[in-house]
């Protein structure tokens, strides 16, 4: 995007400071209005220097991720309560190339729809053995793999009352640092995906589209998990890219 | 062919239980002589405190390398891994302590917060290198929403406020004409 118009935030526009009866709702309004720039990003200069600290980004290693991290049914002395999932995936840059030995974290409610986080106020239980975080690094093929239970739907408040669909929370770091990536899961055939406003912030029907995961039996645990599989493409310049095009 | 992305989505409020991690804002070695503190405050459109986002810094080490070091999760209290996640208290105020950068003079910063559909990226300029391009290309008074401030009287530490809209906007960068 140059110096453009930015683009249109159909949120912004579904979230209104006027329903201020509820505070956190209050509280996602104000930051939708206050918080994006106005003025549009400024385009860097291409190519990019030599030695721009863009292009390259964090390592991470095995001391980062503990063996267990990608299991967030195993976090806790008993097993959470829900459906267990294992959601599993690919990570490669635009080109299709793997995003090898990266960080990928993962965020979610618990099966009532509930976060483990004190300003989660939604009165649904909290679950003892479910913390509903996770972390692991991507193979050598780029590909990442978590076990962990299927959220639940919560309400967002508000005076048209919207829910949010089922849902997980990425976040993903690319060879560069221009290619950082946090963003969110859906399942595929929920019936609230049409009207989660938060999905449709996305402007476009063909990348809402690719933030659905796809059932997929081989990638669960007979008789005990079913798999989705939820491929990721990172964008954004890096050194290998910027080698690759000349 | 080029693959389409996946679109970015808001961090929304509760990533605390997963991206804060204890040392976050310790990049620089424990007890190494030469670290700096550089800190500041996250504002919103009304000059409001953002309680609630994200900072990630990325940089050169002292020596100028960009290779970075893993343990960035792992602080082992004595490897410089030119990365830092630190979230922003009740005042909106972020500390991070850390080792100036080799070579060119800034670190760089991806904002996360509730409320934006992507993340912002921008730049602390420790000093004023001459001749940067992004720097020249900038109006005097948003080049200097870029420009780190040594705080007086204290050789080890400076300053970075981030204005996310409105007066005195910092200015943040679009990356996407390297795709
Ligand atoms: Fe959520």
């Amino acid at each position: 995007m140059a110096l453009s118009e930015p683009a249109p935030r159909p949120a912004q526009e579904q979230i209104r400071p006027t329903d201020s009866g509820d505070s956190a709702f209050a509280a996602a309004a104000r930051a939708v209005a206050l918080r994006a720039p106005l003025r549009p990003a400024v385009p860097v200069p291409m190519p990019v220097a030599p030695g721009t600290a863009e292009l390259s980004g964090p390592v991470f290693g095995t001391a980062d991720v503990g063996p267990l991290d990608h299991d967030l049914t195993r976090q806790h002395r008993g097993e959470p309560v829900g459906e267990r999932i294992v959601v599993a995936g690919r990570v490669t840059d635009r080109r299709g190339r793997p995003v090898r030995g990266q960080l990928v974290e993962l965020w979610q409610a618990n099966a009532a729809g509930r976060y483990a986080h004190p300003l989660d106020r939604h009165p649904a239980p909290l679950d003892p053995h479910f913390t509903g975080a996770g972390r692991c690094l991507t193979d050598g093929d780029g590909r990442y793999r978590f076990v962990t239970i299927r959220p639940g739907a919560y309400p967002l408040g508000g005076a048209n009352d919207a829910w949010r669909a089922a849902h997980l929370h990425f976040s993903l770091f690319g060879t560069a640092f221009t290619q950082r990536l946090v963003t969110q899961m859906y399942f595929p055939g929920d019936p609230l995906l049409p009207d989660d406003i938060i999905r449709n912030a996305v402007s476009d029907a063909a990348a809402r589209a690719r933030l659905v995961s796809a059932l997929d039996r081989a990638l669960g645990e007979p008789g005990r998990s079913l798999g989705y599989r939820w491929d990721i493409v990172l964008d954004g310049p890096s050194a290998t890219w910027t080698e690759g095009a000349r | 062919m080029l693959l389409p992305p996946t679109p970015s989505q808001t961090i929304g409020p509760y990533y605390g239980t997963a991206l804060p991690f204890p040392g976050g804002g310790d990049a620089a070695p424990a007890g190494h002589p030469a670290a700096v503190t550089l800190h500041g405050h996250v504002r919103d459109g009304e000059g409001a405190p953002v309680p609630d986002a994200l900072l990630e810094f990325w940089q050169a080490a002292p020596d100028g390398s960009l290779a970075g070091a893993p343990g960035s999760l792992h602080r082992d209290g004595e490897t410089f891994t030119g990365w830092a996640r630190v979230p922003t208290d009740r005042d909106g105020h972020y500390v991070l302590r850390t080792l100036l950068p080799g070579g060119a003079p800034y670190l760089a910063l991806c904002v996360h917060a509730r409320g934006l559909d992507r993340h912002l990226f921008t730049r602390v300029y420790v000093t004023e290198p001459p001749g940067d391009a992004l720097l020249a290309a900038l109006p005097a008074d948003r080049r200097a929403t870029l420009l780190a401030r040594p705080e007086a009287g204290r050789r080890t530490a400076y300053r970075f406020d981030v204005q996310l809209q409105g007066d005195g906007e910092t200015v943040f960068l679009d990356w996407s004409a390297g795709d």
